[in-house]
Parts: structure tokens; sequence; C-alpha cells
């Protein structure tokens, strides 16, 4: 099948480090690609280019949505990405706190909507159905996760995991066609994970692509049809989970991880 | 050529000036990040302080030299202690709340200390005496240079030599600098970051004193409003030089000084005030860093 | 399970120990300014020892009374670990938003402004009138600071923008009322995008002294470019709204204006109301909120940020429109800092991105020094005060958002 998202030699240079360095990935619809490797490796970064948070130095991000035009996501603004059909979550959760849960959903919603200023003041049919779907969509998507008894609660306070999954609705309300989770199962209790486990492959089977960060190496050997290993900025290894899990090189990278499939 | 020469010391005073107002913010900058709309306030406040106790001792009888130091020494004893206490009652409680809330903290401080010397005091301008001597052998140049020129160059250098040799070479400048890199660090390696907070607090404003003090010397005239304008100048300044850096304060304070006395001499003295301000928001738009500084880069 | 032992509320050595100390640093801060008054053309100065007795004391007992409350709050904290199954009274906030309570209360209100003018002297009016323009203009910049979270420092930039345009209009084409308000707004939104261009890229604290340059610039540029703006002796005789021609009386026009204003403030509160609860209100909020997720959550940051400067500045012409007719005198000096301040803390104190605190914010803030004549000395010491405490006490204003429920669970 056509790779959904091509990534070509892709380098991001700060100054004097570099901290992803030529990395090559592609991604298929329907896939779930992990991708792991010690901390500092360049991980995150690399989601921050492939989001437009930040301009690579160097290398191609080619995205060929099925049936429509290839286009290069290079240099583009985050919000022409995720328009494109990119969402992401954040290591460190990044909600609306002082937003109810369903407005944070609803922020999704903003790139799949048109209304501007005079919709807004003066609503006509057009903008209100528009709301009214964005609501609809909104309480589905929170169904789904689990939280639509607390549509209406500030976002802050709901406790860490349902924050996390909240995060993951939003990022769902974009529509997109690949999704980018950056370390989901972090601080989440073994059923918590089961949970996340389960929503992970049901997106997978409704034809998302996924490219996955993670540290929890049982949910990433679970889950994952692809592994990509990086250190130091570069991809170190490739392969099936089994295959990664007997590779030297990565085991020399986790030296002193036991955690590691069993 | 004469015309030159006297630009050129004004635009030197007015950037000793500059330099000791914005030493003040650089240092708070460069330590909490927070950009103290109230330091302007603190030249005035030492000016009118300066004014009071001058005139006090006046009164007494007291002799011009005795006069002048002694007010000194009031001027920043007081707006050190205004300083302090701004800084705990208007920032100390905001330490961890969102960026805009000291400033606007701040925006409120400096309201409030403007309106109070306005009720304590007076709304009007009221004349500053002359404190500072005249020298005999200046005579012959009075066109170019004054005493109090002299003065104020001389003093400005000598306290920043001072704030140097104390930056650099003391346990507490040392504790100043570390505090300044990483607050967390210094609070693990034992620093009282607190304490530490204050005293950069105290020293700025009373530097800032002293530029006012001597400022109101040289105009002879001093008002509940004059900190607004001059706090603004001299922030216009330490971003010109680089906000957080001290020698980018001074720096900046001499350019911005030494350009505003030449371009008010030679071209126009009707849009002063304009070229400062548009200076400001050039700098903050195209080189926030400044000639000295470094662009800070945020981690997502 | 024993409860705990109540916390008496007896002050304790130490709080006593604490407001002497402060009230003895007051005493001595505050020594040289507020004890010492200087004479300079008679070269006197005088004595006010009984100053000195009062910061001493008022501090003393400020700082009890904190120490009080804040020991108070800690025992209640304490109660309710130790017991969190008592339920805990819920603060009486909810008390007036039951429809039952609400609409009759919104008549009242609505019925007392509308005979305003039949109760009270025009002298009055023209207070009640001036309050509500600054409700205009504090809901203007709600839009910027409140839903956006830019902290606009040179917002008197537009509101003098509005002005001129009237002033300079009627000036040179003697163009009416009615016909420079919608150029005025036009004219704003236009400014506001202009100058929200260049700062669209700052950070907020660099953001706030940049629109603060730029509102002093325009200032001075009014002030000092004489030949279009007329200089610091600024524009007079500009007309009065006019009516379909009918001349009216000084008091008659000024009744008319009242009114005219109040239909400006309502329309104001519809609009910014329908803003919040829509599509581009969300982005707003998320903007304030987390910009970085609020790009990556496909919102075009630069368009929004533009279309807050530009709303908020068209308010804020528009008010200077009102304010032109009302004063028929206009000079820079109407539109300095300290006017930007003034409205920064209605919204401060209102509740950033809340309506009806900002409207009640505004009211209070205008009407307060006007009816409480002895205080009215204080009043810009009151209002440093105010944004000071409201960002320490309560920065969520008094009337904190409340949550808008979509569902109808509640």
């Amino acid at each position: 099948m056509q790779p959904l998202l091509t990534i070509n030699n892709l380098t991001m240079d700060f100054g004097g480090i570099r901290a992803v360095d030529r990395v090559d990935l592609r991604l298929r619809p329907g896939e779930i690609v992990a991708l792991i490797g010690p901390n500092g490796a360049g991980k995150t970064t690399l989601f921050n280019c492939l989001t437009g948070l930040h301009r690579p130095t160097g290398g191609d991000l080619v995205l060929t949505p099925p049936g429509r035009p290839q286009r290069n996501l290079n240099g583009l603004p985050p919000h022409r990405i995720t328009a494109a059909g990119l969402a992401r979550t954040f290591q460190n959760i990044r909600l609306f706190p002082h937003m109810t849960v369903l407005e944070n959903v609803m922020v999704g919603r903003h790139c799949r909507t048109t209304s501007k200023v005079f919709g807004a003041i003066f609503r006509p049919a057009m903008t209100v159905r528009e709301e009214r779907e964005t609501v609809g969509m909104s309480l589905a998507l929170l169904e789904r996760i689990g939280l639509a008894g607390q549509s209406d609660e500030w976002a802050a306070n709901l406790p860490y995991g349902a924050q996390r999954r909240l995060e993951i609705a939003r990022a769902l309300a974009t529509e997109p066609l690949l999704l980018l989770l950056d370390e989901p199962a972090a601080g989440m209790n073994p059923q918590e994970t089961q949970e996340l486990d389960a929503l992970i492959t049901s997106l997978r089977d409704e034809g998302l692509a996924i490219l996955l960060i993670e540290h929890d190496m049982k949910l990433v050997m679970r889950l994952s049809d692809h592994i990509v290993v990086m250190d130091y900025g570069r991809k170190i290894a490739e392969g099936t989970p089994e295959e990664i899990r007997r590779h030297p090189a990565v085991i020399r990278a986790y030296l002193g991880e036991e955690e590691y499939g069993a | 050529m004469e015309y030159f020469f006297e630009l050129l010391f004004s635009g030197l005073t007015r950037g000793s000036i500059y330099a000791l107002i914005a030493l003040g913010y650089t240092m708070v900058y460069g330590i909490i990040g927070l950009i103290n709309f109230a330091h302007g306030e603190m030249y005035m406040i030492g000016a009118f302080t300066a004014l009071i106790v001058s005139s006090v001792l006046t009164i007494y009888g007291l002799p011009l030299p005795a006069i002048l130091v002694l007010t000194a020494l009031a001027a920043a004893v007081w707006a050190g202690a205004y300083g302090f206490t701004v800084e705990r009652l208007a920032y100390r409680p905001l330490r961890n709340a969102p960026r805009l809330a000291p400033l606007i903290s701040a925006i409120g401080m400096s309201i409030f200390l403007q309106n109070y010397v306005l009720l304590a005091q007076t709304p009007d301008f009221v004349p500053f005496p002359a404190l500072i001597p005249e020298f005999a052998f200046l005579e012959p140049y009075g066109g170019i240079v004054g005493s109090s020129d002299l003065v104020i160059l001389a003093v400005s250098a000598l306290v920043m030599a001072a704030l140097t040799l104390l930056i650099k070479y003391t346990r507490i400048g040392k504790a100043m600098r570390a505090t300044a890199q990483d607050q967390k660090m210094a609070l693990l390696v034992g620093i009282n970051v607190d304490r530490i907070i204050s005293l950069t607090f105290v020293v700025g404003s009373a530097l800032a004193a002293i530029g006012g003090l001597l400022i109101a010397s040289h105009i002879g005239q001093i008002n509940f409003a004059i900190g607004f304008l001059a706090g603004i100048k001299a922030f216009t300044a330490a971003v010109l030089g680089g906000i957080g850096s001290i020698p980018g304060a001074v720096l900046g304070s001499f350019v911005l000084g030494l350009t505003e006395a030449f371009a008010t001499g030679y071209v126009s003295s009707d849009y002063e005030d304009v070229f400062a301000f548009s200076l400001l928001v050039l700098i903050l738009i195209f080189r926030p860093a400044g000639l000295l500084g470094k662009a800070a880069v945020e981690k997502v | 399970m024993t409860p705990a032992p109540e916390k008496t509320a007896m002050p304790t050595g130490k709080d006593i120990r604490q407001a002497l100390i402060a009230g003895l640093w007051f005493m001595f801060l505050t020594f040289p300014l507020l004890v010492i008054k200087v004479h300079p053309i008679e070269q006197t100065v005088t004595w006010r020892w009984a100053n000195m007795l009062w910061v001493g004391g008022l501090n003393a007992a400020v700082v009890l009374a904190c120490r009080l409350v804040a020991a108070r709050r800690a025992a209640g904290e304490e109660r309710r670990r130790q017991e969190p199954d008592r339920a805990v009274a819920a603060p009486s906030q909810a008390f007036f938003l039951t429809p039952s309570r609400l609409v009759p209360l919104l008549a009242a209100v609505g019925l007392f402004f509308l005979v305003f003018p039949l109760l009270f002297s025009t002298y009055q009016v023209n207070i009640m009138t001036t309050a509500l323009m600054y409700v205009v203009l504090g809901l203007g910049l709600n839009i910027v600071v409140g839903f956006a979270g830019l902290l606009d420092l040179g917002y008197v930039a537009f509101y003098a923008v509005g002005a001129y345009t009237y002033g300079l209009l009627h000036l040179h084409f003697g163009l009416g009322f009615w016909t420079a308000l919608p150029i005025g707004g036009l004219l704003g939104a236009l400014f506001g995008v202009l100058l929200g261009f260049p700062v669209l890229r700052l950070r907020g604290d660099y953001l706030a002294i940049v629109t603060l340059g730029f509102g002093e610039i325009i200032r001075l540029v009014l002030e000092n470019w004489g030949d279009f703006s007329q200089g610091p002796s600024g524009i007079a005789n500009i007309a009065r709204p006019g009516l379909f021609g009918i001349e009216m009386s000084l008091e008659t026009s000024l009744v008319y204006q009242y009114y005219l204003t109040i239909a400006m403030a309502l329309l104001t509160i519809f609009v910014v109301n329908r803003l919040r609860n829509s599509r581009i209100g969300r982005a707003w909020f998320a903007l304030r909120e987390d910009d970085i997720a609020c790009q990556a959550m496909g919102i075009n940051k630069t368009a929004i940020k533009l279309t807050a400067f530009a709303l908020g500045a068209t308010w804020a012409a528009m008010a200077g429109v009102l304010f032109a007719a009302k004063t028929t005198f206009i000079n820079p000096a109407s539109f300095t800092f300290l006017e930007s301040a003034i409205i920064l803390c209605i919204v401060v104190l209102g509740g950033m991105g809340s309506i009806v605190g900002v409207v009640a914010a505004a009211l209070i803030l205008m009407l307060l020094p006007e009816y409480l004549r002895a205080v009215a000395e204080y009043r810009m010491l009151v209002f440093g005060a105010v944004l000071v405490l409201m960002m320490i006490v309560r920065p969520q204003g008094l009337i904190p958002r409340v949550r808008r429920t979509y569902t109808g669970s509640h």
C-alpha cells in the first residue's frame, strides 16, 4: 500500500546541535508505528518537525492522502499541517485548563468548520447547523473515550489518566489521517494502559495511521506493527517487534534497561 | 564645534542617568524575568526624598557637602526600602502566577506610587535646590559643561564600578549571578533566593534614586510624574543593550543618551520622546535580544 | 471519629508581633513623604506626625486581619481534610443565576436605566453616560485581553483614532455624527490590524510594552503634528449627534446621548456575547490558554490575533466618536497611557473574559468616585491598588467565567 507519510532524510539542527540526523520513516494507513529510544534521542523533536513547530533544517515530509495529490509539509505552519491531516498529543499534557472538557474537544473541530466573525454575530442557518454538528461530534468522541458524563467539567479538574484520553479525543476531533501520540501511556496504571491499548487498536482498525512515542515496552511490543529506534538523533534500527527485541544496536542503546519485552 | 561638545556632554549626562535607572530594570529582569513597571517610580521617590531631606537639613543649617552626602544616603536608603516593600507586596505572591499577572501588578503599583506621592506632597512641579556646588575651574567652559555634568558622570562611573565589583568579586554577587542563571539550582545549593531577589530590588532602587537626585539637582525641578517617561527611556536603553545584561544596560544607556542629545540638538527637539518610544518598539519587534543579548529558545 | 479542636479566632503572639513589625516598618517607610511636607516657596517644612500614627495603626490592623483570615482558611481546610464526607456549603455565586431570580433582576435593572433621566439631574445623566462609555471600552478591551489573552496597553490609541476621525471629518468636511460613526469604526478596525501586525510574534510582556509604545507614539504625534491634528489645542466645536435635524437644547441633547450610549452598550454586550459563544470565541480562549496547543489544533494564530485586535479597536473607535460628540472638544491630553490603564483596570476587576463582570466593574469604577465625593481624591490611588490586589487575591475577577453547559445536564 502507498505510504501515507514519507519522511526522507529529515534533519533538525539547533545552532551547533543536531537533534535529528537524516531520519527516514514511512507510515501507511491502518498501521501503528512505534518510535522508541533513550531520553534525548530526538523523538519529540521529530514530532515537532512533523507538526510544523520547528522548521526542519533538511529533508522532506511528504503526505500522500489517499485519492488526493501529494504535498510537501516542509515549512508549513502548524495549523496548516493539522488541516492537512496530522494531529498530535503532547508529552506534557497541553489541554486548555480553563475550558470545559467538551469545549476542549470542540476546539479540535476548528479546522473542519468555517464560520467566521459574521457567522458568530449574525448566526445564519449555516452557522447554527455547524455549531450543532460540532457539539454532536464532540460529544460522540467523548462517549468513545468514556468522558461524556464529565463534559461540563473544567479540563483542569480531571484526573491525570482522563486528561490524557481527553487530549486524544481533541486530536481526533480534527479528523486526522495520521495520529501522533507522544507518550500517551505515561503515568497510567495497568488498567488505564489496557483501555488505551484497546482505543489505539480500534483507531488503527478504522484506517488511521498512528505514530507513537512510548517508553512502556510491553505496550509497544503488543501494539506496534513496526518499530523505529532512535538514538542521538539517528535511526539505529527498524523492524518488527520481534526483530527489534533481538537487535544488538538497540540492546546496546538501552544498556541497563531490563524492562524490555517478556 | 563648541556646540558639538555641549551636546556630547549633554548626551553623556543623559546616558549616565539612564544607566543608573536601566541597571535596576536589567538586574530584576535577569533574576526573575519581570519588567518592573514600577521601577521608574523609585527614581521619582528618590528625587522627592532628596528634596525633603535636603530641605530639612538646610533649615538646620548644615554645610552643603554634608547635605549632599546625607541626602544621597537618605534617597538611596528610602528608595531601597520602597523597592524592597514593593517586591514583597506586589511581586513575591505572584512568583508562580502566569507571566502577565506580575506585569499588571507592577502597572498598578506604578499608578499607586505616583498618586501616593501626589497626595502626600503636591501635584505641582516643585523646585529642587542645586545641591551640587559650582566648581571654579569649570568657569571658562560654562557653555559646554557644568559642574553637575561632571559630578553626574563621576558619580555614575563610581557607582557602576562599585556594582561591577560587587557582582564579580563578592560572594553575594556570585549568588546573584547564580540565581539569575537558574533559580531552582541556586535554591538547591543553599542560596537564600528570596533574600537575593530582595537585595536586587534594593540595589536597583537605590541606584535609580541616586540618578533621580542627581538629575533633579541638574534640572532644578521635580514632579510626581517624572518616573514614567524616565522609566520608559531607561527601559528602552536596557532592552537596546540586551535586557538581563549589565554591561548591555550601560552600553544601551549611553547609545540612547548620545543619540537623543545629538538628534534633538541637530535635528529637532519636538519629537524627542517619539524617538525613544519608536526605538523601543523597533528593537522589541526586530531584535528583542538587543545589542549584547542572546535570543532565548522555548522548549516545547 | 472525634473532630479536631476548633482553632480559635484569637490572634497569637506571633500574629501580634508581625503586625507590630509591619506597622513600624511602614511608619519608617512613609516617614519622609507622608510626615514631612515641603513648602519650597516659603522655605519651610511642616511636620504631620498624625500621619505616622495612622500609617502604623492601619498597617498593624491590616496585617492582623490578614493573618486571622489566613488562619481561619487553614483551619477550614484542615477540617475538610479530616472529614471529607461533610458537605461543604457552596458559595452563593449561583444564587442569582437561576432563571426565576435572573429575569426579574434584569428587568429591574433595565427599568432603572430606562427611567434614569426622569429621576435624576442632567449632571447625573452625564456621569452615567460616561460610565456607559467605559462599559463599551471595557468590553472592547475584554475581547483582546480577556478572550484572546493579549495584554494591549495601548488601547487608548484606538479610542483616539475614533475621536479624531470624527473631529477632523467635522472640522474639514462638516460631516455629522451618524456619518462619522461607521467611518470611525472602520478606521478603528484598520488601525487594529496595522498595530496588531507588528506584534504578532511577540511574547506577552513584550507585546504589552510595544502596544504601550504605539499608544504613546500616536498621542505624541497628535500633539506635535499640528498641521494634521491641530496640536495640543485640539479640535473644538464638534457637533453633537443629530436626530433627523431636530433642534435640541443642551439638556435634551445630553439625554438623547444618554440613550444613544445605552443602545451602544447594549449592542456591544450583544455582539461580544455572541462572539464569546462561537467558533472564534473558542479559538481565542484556546489561544489564551495554550498557544502551542492552539496551533496544533489547526487554529491560525495570526488570523485570530489580528481579528481580536481589529474587533477590539472597532469598539474603542466607536466609543471615541461618542466621546467626541459628547464633550464637543478633544485634545491629545485625553488619550494618555493612564486611560489605557484605567480600562485595563476595569477588565481586570470584572474578570477577564466575563461580560457581566466587566459591565459591573465599569459601572463601579466610574460611578463610585462620583458618589463618594470624599474619596474622589483617592480615585487613582484606588485604581492602582485594585490592579495589584486583584492579581494577588482574585485574578479571575469579581465574577469568574460561568461554565457554558451544552447538554443541559445540570
